[in-house]
């Protein structure tokens, strides 16, 4: 596959320098990786890998206006509806399977996990911490929490399965899935203390049990 | 607005070919003629040429009008101009009608020179295989050697897909949209209803109908009204026409009734009174026999190893006789060979036609998608 240079109007690394998480994504995927990004919204972190990590890249998407977003950054794009799982795509043909921040958007979540470690040889999954101690004060103060991970009002949001930290350690558990390594972030800053109550974000990186 | 972007006065033009041309079947043909049309400037590289390849019925004439009076454009004037999704502004995009056509180009109904009469039923079969050939022949004579893309619909989208395959060192970017990689039995079927449809027609006389002074209409009628059903979805077709009555009330008879069958009369009659019934036949037998993967035991990902283009795939949501699980099928033998691909399926409620439909959204990703292709 010849890489494909990005549009001369396309600034990915502008891009990530505002995302914490695609930095954290990059510095676990090798250069060269062959790297398949489900839910890549206008292929940014597609973008990003590339021009960081020089990736073979693609993305899958549902939504038109994405599609149409990924065509114009020149990212190799697939559009299908993920809660049908990944049929077409080969077992163990990608060096790593990304679902970033699309997970707690998943109806056939236990599902799509299972694919991504069936397609992949490792998969990224990223998503808002629902136990983030913010979080936690909306709901004692009585309301749904809103914040700039999870940006929807609770009657408008794509958001159907939201799980803590704590809750994906316990899938993960239960789950046949080995969490290899596990980021966890709040303003971009690395957390390390009590992560399930002061992190807004996390990034695990899983394998095969 | 539309005739602003237009490519405007067009005219075809006619290259010989005085080499002998040998078929897939085997067959060959001594001497051979393709009628094409240009729109845009070849740039001194030649590197910016598109090729755009017809479907069953589609003609060289792609885009523009051939005089001022000219009430109807080219097949595919809603993708093709300045400032549309093919730029002319940009590229120089090449119509051709394909080998065994009935508008200008050597076909069935051309005099043969060793008998001076119509090839009629001696005119070969002819495949995907050699119209790439053919339309490669016609790239060189133009002074192309790689073409920044092959672009078709249905027929035209296995023509783009094979350009891949035979010449993958001559083709950049292949547009492949409503598409398949081979038909399915079904989609033969109905072939051969529309095939039997002429050949059993009275006037066919075997093929040979041009010196009886005849052509076979009615054949040619049915299997056209039989292609516009597979043509339109269900929904579309409900929507077009519903169960509206033509006059308001029944009539109990056999005459039009209903608007839809006005629709498929007129269709029909338009059509046979311009095609040839034997270039149909080839046409349609063609789309039965492509199938890339045969000569890799069935394995399509085998097959598409040789594509060294980067492809945009493209279906329709309603097009149920390409419909987008047979698109899919190509995407994965691409993703199995690692190359660049983007699959969009579009949602759509035309069926197949919605190749041709002028949507904002498909034209917005065949815009960006040519864009950015070096």
């Amino acid at each position: 596959m010849t890489p494909v240079p990005a549009p001369a109007h396309v600034h990915f690394s502008e891009a990530a320098a505002l995302r914490r998480d695609f930095a954290a994504i990059a510095q676990w995927i090798k250069p060269g990786a062959k790297v398949l990004d489900l839910g890549c919204g206008d292929g940014s972190l597609l973008g990003y890998l590339r021009d960081a990590r020089d990736v073979r890249g693609y993305g899958i998407e549902k939504d038109d206006a994405n599609v149409l977003a990924c065509v114009r950054n020149g990212i190799n794009l697939i559009q299908m509806n993920l809660e049908e799982g990944l049929a077409g795509f080969e077992a163990q043909s990608f060096d790593v399977v990304i679902l970033s921040q699309t997970l707690q958007a998943m109806y056939n979540t236990d599902r799509i996990v299972q694919e991504m470690l069936r397609v992949g040889k490792e998969a990224i999954v990223t998503f808002p911490n629902f136990g983030f101690w913010r979080h936690r004060l909306q709901l004692i103060l009585g309301n749904m929490p809103v914040s700039k991970n999870l940006p929807y009002q609770w009657y408008d949001t794509p958001n159907v399965h939201l799980c803590t930290i704590s809750d994906f350690d316990n899938y993960c558990r239960t789950h046949h899935v080995t969490v290899r390594e596990r980021l966890v972030i709040t303003e971009g800053k690395t957390i390390h203390l009590l992560p399930n109550l002061l992190g807004s974000l996390a990034i695990y990186r899983c394998g095969h049990a | 607005m539309r005739e602003i972007l237009s490519v405007g006065i067009v005219a075809p033009q006619s290259a010989h070919f005085s080499e002998p041309l040998t078929l897939k079947s085997g067959a060959t043909l001594p001497a051979w003629d393709l009628v094409y049309e240009t729109y845009g400037t070849l740039d001194a590289e030649k590197s910016n040429a598109i090729l755009v390849c017809h479907a069953l019925s589609g003609t060289h004439h792609v885009a523009g009008r051939h005089h001022e009076s000219d009430t109807h454009a080219g097949w595919w004037d809603n993708m093709i101009g300045p400032g549309k999704p093919l730029d002319t502004n940009k590229y120089f995009v090449i119509g051709v009608n394909n080998l065994g056509g009935c508008h200008g180009s050597t076909g069935p109904s051309s005099t043969n020179p060793e008998t001076g009469k119509p090839w009629g039923s001696n005119f070969p079969l002819v495949t995907v295989e050699d119209w790439v050939k053919t339309q490669a022949q016609l790239a060189s004579k133009l002074g192309i050697h790689s073409l920044a893309a092959v672009v078709g619909g249905s027929l035209g989208g296995m023509q783009a897909l094979q350009w891949t395959l035979t010449y993958p060192d001559r083709v950049r970017n292949a547009l492949v949209i409503a598409a398949a990689p081979n038909l399915t039995a079904q989609n033969m079927a109905f072939n051969e209803v529309a095939r039997q449809a002429i050949i059993t027609d009275p006037e066919f006389h075997n093929g040979d109908y041009y010196e009886h002074g005849v052509v076979p209409r009615r054949g040619l009628r049915i299997a056209r009204m039989l292609g516009h059903i597979t043509y339109l979805s269900d929904d579309a077709m409900g929507a077009k026409f519903g169960r509206k009555l033509r006059s308001g009330e029944i009539k109990y008879s056999f005459d039009v009734e209903f608007e839809m069958e006005s629709y498929l009369r007129y269709q029909g009659d338009k059509f046979a009174g311009e095609f040839d019934a034997n270039t149909y036949l080839r046409m349609t037998r063609a789309l039965d026999y492509y199938d890339p993967a045969t000569a890799f035991d069935g394995n399509l990902s085998a097959a598409l190893a040789q594509a060294r283009a980067n492809f945009l795939v493209i279906s329709f949501t309603s097009d149920w006789r390409f419909s987008p699980a047979r698109s899919r099928e190509i995407v994965k033998a691409l993703l199995d060979n690692e190359r660049d691909v983007t699959y969009a399926e579009l949602t759509a409620a035309h069926g197949h036609d919605a190749f041709l439909m002028e949507d904002p959204h498909y034209h917005a990703i065949v815009r960006a998608y040519l864009e950015n292709a070096a």
